[in-house]
């Protein structure tokens, strides 16, 4: 008998704990890693330059943002990716919605549509991006990442404005 | 002892509150949970989705796991995040997956009918009233990550309660 009560104590504890966390993970803020070197040097710099490894950062998103989708340029967002539904990506805002926007390497400038933008990683030369798919859906984005929590010595904000020579800024 | 006696209350009155705020906040969570992962109950209106839904305005019920596993295709009517405007959801069907050729025609635009290949990861969503629908005639396919869920039960108005057929 003692031994049931356990377990059912301990099931009820763990239901609990989970329901909190997707709660909270869905609501407010979550904790995910980044992968690849896309977004490099804001995360996952070079650890060493000869064999060309990514350590992975893990990084703070809040949800927050998600109420009214009201975005800013420069800020790094986590979002579904069009072609597969179950990627996520993680890129910078160049261009709002309603906005023009020159492309520096071709010279051509588009009008972003209602209801979308343009996201682009801060390392150009490995990236998938808006310059291969296009504008991304509001709608698709899943949060905004606000800081590094891992590893322990790149702990830090993320800046709002992104590094040098990004293609449109 | 006056005192004590009134620590003692004051606490046991605090532990109450404590109690009452943890199992509501459960429940929130638990609603939370329910609300995005099961089912959810969303209210329609509105004359895009004319005959199969009211114009005055329907409750139904959608689920959320078929998309999240992949398992909604053609002619499933779908509840997805607006493409233009993302506070907003939009009920329609699907009428193409990836790779499918959609042909179709805009009756407020003339009698050319056009053919588009659905691309990769997108899907092609219609209003059942073609007259009156804003959907991806006018937007284009829309990727499949807006799809929110998939309508499965009608729960108002009574007469016509029971499950949706696709």
């Amino acid at each position: 008998m003692g031994t049931r009560n356990f377990l059912w104590n301990f099931t009820k504890k763990f239901v609990t704990f989970g329901l909190i966390t997707v709660t909270v993970s869905d609501r407010y803020v979550t904790v995910v890693p980044v992968r690849g070197g896309s977004m490099s040097p804001t995360f996952n710099p070079k650890t060493s330059p000869s064999t060309g490894t990514f350590s992975d950062d893990y990084v703070l998103v809040e949800k927050f943002c998600l109420n009214k989708y009201k975005f800013s340029h420069g800020d790094v967002v986590v979002f579904r990716s069009p072609l597969n539904h179950k990627e996520t990506h993680i890129k910078r805002i160049v261009a709002l919605p309603g906005e023009w926007f020159g492309n520096r390497q071709n010279n051509d400038v588009l009008k972003i549509p209602e209801g979308h933008c343009w996201v682009e990683g801060d390392n150009a030369a490995s990236s998938m991006d808006s310059k291969s798919f296009g504008p991304v859906v509001l709608g698709l984005i899943r949060g905004r990442v606000t800081h590094v929590v891992w590893p322990p010595h790149r702990i830090g904000a993320v800046k709002s404005t992104p590094p040098e020579g990004l293609s449109s800024l | 002892m006056k005192f004590v006696n009134y620590i003692a209350q004051w606490r046991s009155a605090a532990k109450e509150a404590l109690d009452h705020t943890a199992i509501t906040l459960k429940f929130l969570c638990w609603l939370h949970v329910t609300n995005n992962y099961l089912c959810s109950p969303t209210h329609v209106y509105g004359p895009s989705m004319l005959p199969t839904l009211n114009l005055a305005g329907d409750v139904i019920l959608a689920e959320h796991l078929s998309p999240r596993i992949g398992k909604v295709g053609h002619g499933d009517l779908v509840v997805v995040r607006s493409p233009l405007n993302p506070n907003r959801n939009l009920t329609k069907r699907i009428v193409g997956m990836e790779g499918d050729t959609v042909t179709f025609f805009d009756p407020l635009r003339g009698d050319a009918t056009q053919t588009v290949v659905v691309p990769k990861g997108h899907v092609w969503i219609q209003g059942d009233n073609i007259y009156a629908s804003h959907d991806s005639r006018h937007f284009g396919p829309i990727p499949y990550g807006l799809i929110q869920g998939k309508v499965f039960f009608r729960v108002w108005p009574l007469d016509v309660f029971g499950r949706v057929d696709q």
